[in-house]
């Protein structure tokens, strides 16, 4: 399953840690983030409950910057 | 500007005042220190505030931690040094920040302009209860619904004209910017503009699975499928800083040591120096910031004029292309038959044409149909009888008690007419008059008018090979591709076969830098569009299929736009590689010349400020498609 979600965030190299550090969260298959279109697509794992798994994307990727939302 | 932005620029201007009271008041050095304390930290507390959690969150090399080591270690040796010369510490912080405005103002500018390209998406539908219009959620029309469009309006959601005629505005979706005229019964597509009459439309489509809403969803995702550039450079800046950041190491330590060893004076100071020089080149964000932006100036830039490119990897692999692949119907000819020669034997050309078209006036088959458009008149139905389609063949017709026969050469055989065949190129409707020969129609589907000026234009842009594929008869296809100066054909091509030409045509490209493009209507050539390596389909408004197969959608049949996508995606390249180069040599120039301890840290900041904003203006370029 494919969702995405509107992001925050100041500059592109944040971004692409985002990317990075959602992409290594359980539960997510994939995951691009696009800085130009604020937008993360993820692609959850079957079986996954994407509202969780939404939870510790946002608290990984708060670890690589302290500052982007994701809006959920 | 918004309020983060504002704020910052608050900060920056407040910083700069104090830098200049502390270099020009003459204060005791403990006050001066103060001043320049306010300064550095006005500027910058939220680097340093990020550069801590970083390090409390193990991630370590990200760009605040390199401004927070390379500013707090210009202060640290300022002290040591005793010159209290803080000015660099906080130039540097500074400039920083305003690079970091710069690019923060400067990407949301262009958010901002390409979200106003595709600025289609309508807000309301009017739907009339009790005699009174009233405005509600394009979401909730059901379909079947009557909707009314008044003039200046946008079309909400895809439909056919039930009442009114006026002419509609399609610049949003195809760039062009002709009206085109819309009557009682015609379809029209949302997101086109509503010019001078009332319409009123019966919904076809749901908002959802109308145009419009289709064409969004495609922009919108365009940006997660990203180009081998931006992966590179992505990847690249993960590599780029911690290199950077244990070079500085290996820079502040091992000449002091060899010098030690060497017998000569450490000299620490100014080997830290240079160390830290390093650090604040190491910043990649010119690149990590400019290459996106270019692709989306790119692609937003080319929907502007109509050519919806569904990602940077297709405007990437579209610059390359070499070999590009029509199917002729649709792309080369305009996908319309009309009748184009009867030739008669004895008969009337009138009458021939005159009872054709009465014969066929039942089919629906597009022959039947171009037919019956060249006889100009609705034929009577109550002057024909007995009407039999013998699929493949033709039709059988009694009209005004004359028995007429119109189909091709089997047709004619099974009856046992001699005909008398045709030697232009194109479809053959015999006719028989009460068994005798009467003569026959040509029907031929016409070229595009600016076919030819196309192909050139193809070829003016590098294009090396043009290959025509169709269902056609060969002698059909081999003047249309003589005509129109096509490189290569293959004629009498069922659907399936189309997909191995393609597939011979990929082999002999060998999978290099040449990559092939197929041209298609949309329609039933899906496999083709997506076996190649680009897939354009063109005159795809108004169609599903098409805008979902192709990775490149042309909104109109103009074929000119062929050789306009491969232009802007060339351009768009040109500078996403123009900027990789420019600030990758920058940069090592910054290095090599802090390393030889030639350029200090005033030099980096310029050197990295600058490069980022020449970087991001340049990315704007692709933005402009003329």
């Amino acid at each position: 399953m494919k969702k995405s979600y509107k992001i925050e965030v100041d500059c592109a190299n944040c971004a692409n840690l985002m990317e990075q550090a959602a992409k290594k969260t359980p539960g997510v298959k994939d995951a691009v983030v696009s800085f130009m279109a604020l937008k993360m697509t993820v692609e959850f794992e079957e079986g996954a409950d994407p509202a969780a798994v939404m939870k510790d994307v946002l608290k990984a990727c708060r670890k690589v910057e302290p500052d982007c939302e994701i809006f959920m | 500007m918004n309020k983060k932005q504002k704020n910052a620029l608050y900060r920056i201007l407040i910083s700069a005042a104090l830098l200049i009271l502390a270099n020009v008041l003459p204060l005791p050095y403990w006050m001066k220190c103060a001043v320049y304390a306010a300064a550095y930290l006005t500027v910058g507390w939220d680097i340093l505030r990020k550069a801590a959690l970083g390090i409390k969150n193990k991630q370590v090399f990200d760009e605040n931690f390199l401004m927070a080591v390379a500013t707090i270690g210009a202060i640290v040796l300022a002290v040591v040094d005793g010159s209290g010369d803080f000015n660099e510490a906080v130039a540097v912080m500074l400039f920083y920040q305003i690079g970091e405005l710069f690019q923060s103002i400067a990407v949301g500018k262009s958010r901002k302009s390409i979200a106003a390209l595709m600025d289609i998406r309508p807000d309301y539908a009017n739907i009339e209860v009790d005699g009174q219009l009233e405005q509600v959620d394009p979401d909730e029309v059901a379909v079947g619904s009557v909707i009314v469009v008044q003039p200046g309006e946008r079309i909400p959601i895809d439909g056919t004209v039930i009442e009114g005629s006026s002419s509609v505005n399609t610049a949003a979706l195809t760039g062009e910017s002709a009206p085109r005229d819309v009557n009682v019964g015609d379809e029209v597509i949302s997101g086109c503009i509503n010019l001078s009459g009332v319409l009123r439309v019966k919904t076809t489509k749901e908002f959802g699975e109308s145009t419009v809403s289709k064409i969004l969803e495609l922009v919108e995702n365009s940006s997660s499928n990203k180009s081998r550039s931006e992966n590179f450079i992505s990847k690249f800046a993960r590599v780029y800083t911690p290199v950077v950041c244990f070079s500085a190491l290996a820079l502040a330590l091992l000449p002091p040591l060899v010098r030690t060893v060497m017998g000569l004076p450490a000299d620490f100071g100014s080997w830290a120096y240079r160390a830290l020089t390093f650090l604040v080149i190491s910043c990649p964000c010119a690149l990590v910031i400019s290459i996106p932006l270019s692709f989306f100036a790119g692609i937003g830039g080319a929907s502007r004029e109509g050519i919806l490119i569904k990602g940077s990897n297709y405007l990437e692999t579209m610059s390359q292309v070499k070999t590009v692949v029509f199917d002729k119907t649709g792309t080369i000819t305009k996908g319309v038959f009309e009748v184009v020669g009867i030739h008669h034997n004895k008969e009337e050309a009138a009458r021939i044409i005159e009872y054709a078209a009465h014969a066929e006036c039942a089919s629906s088959h597009p022959i039947s149909q171009s037919i019956r458009r060249h006889y100009g008149q609705e034929p009577d139905r109550n002057r024909v009888q007995n009407i039999e389609e013998i699929s493949g063949q033709g039709v059988t017709a009694t009209v005004d008690g004359v028995s007429v026969a119109a189909g091709n050469d089997k047709l004619m055989r099974k009856l046992g007419v001699e005909f008398i065949p045709c030697r232009s190129a194109g479809t053959i409707i015999h006719v028989a008059l009460d068994g005798e020969y009467a003569g026959h129609i040509l029907i031929s589907d016409l070229e595009k008018e600016d076919i030819r000026e196309a192909l050139d234009a193809l070829r003016s842009v590098g294009v090396t090979k043009l290959v025509m594929l169709t269902g056609d008869a060969e002698s059909a296809a081999k003047q249309v591709a003589e005509h129109v100066g096509i490189d290569e054909y293959h004629s009498e091509l069922l659907p399936g076969d189309k997909v191995e030409k393609v597939e011979a045509l990929l082999r002999e490209l060998g999978g290099g830098k040449g990559k092939l493009a197929f041209v298609g209507d949309g329609i039933n050539d899906a496999p083709v569009l997506s076996r190649a390596d680009i897939g354009i389909a063109m005159g795809a408004l108004g169609s599903d299929a098409a805008i979902e197969a192709a990775d490149v959608v042309l909104m109109d049949d103009d074929p000119m736009k062929i050789s306009r996508a491969i232009k802007i995606s060339r351009k768009c390249l040109k500078i996403v590689y123009e900027n990789i180069v420019f600030a990758l040599a920058v940069k090592l120039i910054c290095l090599i010349l802090g390393a030889l301890g030639l350029a200090g840290m005033w030099a980096a900041i310029f050197a990295d400020v600058g490069v980022m904003v020449l970087a991001v203006l340049n990315a704007m370029r692709a933005l402009k498609t003329k």
